[in-house]
C-alpha cells in the first residue's frame, strides 16, 4: 500500500524522468529535486569524493575504447555525467598511469560513475513512488 | 598528488560505496545506517581476508 509520501511524489507534475536525468548529470541532483536534501547531500559528497579521490590519485579518464575493458571502463566513466564532460574540457585525468595508485584512481573514477547511476535510478524510484 | 596506502584506499573506497549502497538499497534512515555499516564491514573485512589468503598463496 502506498504511503502519503509516495502519493505526493506521484501527484507531482512534470516530467517523470527529470530526477533520473538530473541525478545522472549532477550527483545528488535527482534527490534534491525531490526535496530529499540529506540523502542528496550524502550521495553527492560520496560520489564527488570518490571521483575527486580518483583524480587526486592520478587516475585516468577513458576517452576511447580500444578493447572490451576500455569500453566497460568508459561506460563507467560516462556514468559521472557532467563530471565526465568537465574532465574532458578541463583536461583532467589525461596523464598516463605510471604508478599503482594511478591505477586505483582510475578504478575509483569508474566506480564513482557506477554509484552515480545507482543513485540516479534511486531518485527515479522515489519519483515514481516505487520507493519511499 | 595523493598517494594513499593500500589500506587507506580500501577504507576510502568502502566508505564512499557504503554510503551510496546504504541510502539507495534501504527505505528508512535507521535501516540505511545499519546496511551502510554492514557494507563497510564487508568491504573492509573481505579485503583483509583476501589479502591474507593471497599472502599465503604467494609463499
Amino acid at each position: 500500500m502506498a504511503n502519503p509520501q509516495d502519493k505526493k511524489n506521484q501527484a507531482e507534475g512534470g516530467f517523470v524522468y527529470l530526477p533520473l536525468i538530473a541525478g545522472w548529470l549532477v550527483p545528488g541532483a535527482g534527490h534534491f529535486l525531490l526535496r530529499k536534501w540529506g540523502r542528496g547531500a550524502l550521495l553527492a559528497a560520496s560520489i564527488l569524493g570518490m571521483f575527486g579521490t580518483g583524480l587526486a590519485m592520478d587516475g585516468q579518464i577513458h576517452t576511447g575504447a580500444h578493447d572490451i575493458l576500455d569500453m566497460l571502463s568508459m561506460a563507467g566513466d560516462l556514468g559521472t555525467g557532467i563530471l565526465y564532460l568537465l574532465s574532458r574540457v578541463m583536461g583532467w585525468g589525461t596523464t598516463l598511469v605510471q604508478v599503482t595508485t594511478g591505477d586505483w584512481g582510475s578504478r575509483f573514477i569508474v566506480v564513482a560513475g557506477l554509484l552515480n547511476v545507482i543513485s540516479a535510478v534511486d531518485a527515479h524510484n522515489l519519483r515514481t513512488g516505487r520507493k519511499a | 598528488m595523493f598517494r594513499p596506502s593500500h589500506f587507506l584506499a580500501v577504507l576510502l573506497f568502502a566508505l564512499f560505496a557504503s554510503v551510496v549502497f546504504g541510502i539507495t538499497q534501504r527505505e528508512t534512515p535507521p535501516k540505511m545506517v545499519r546496511y551502510g555499516i554492514y557494507c563497510f564491514v564487508l568491504f573492509v573485512g573481505s579485503a583483509i581476508v583476501l589479502s591474507w589468503l593471497m599472502y599465503f598463496i604467494a609463499r
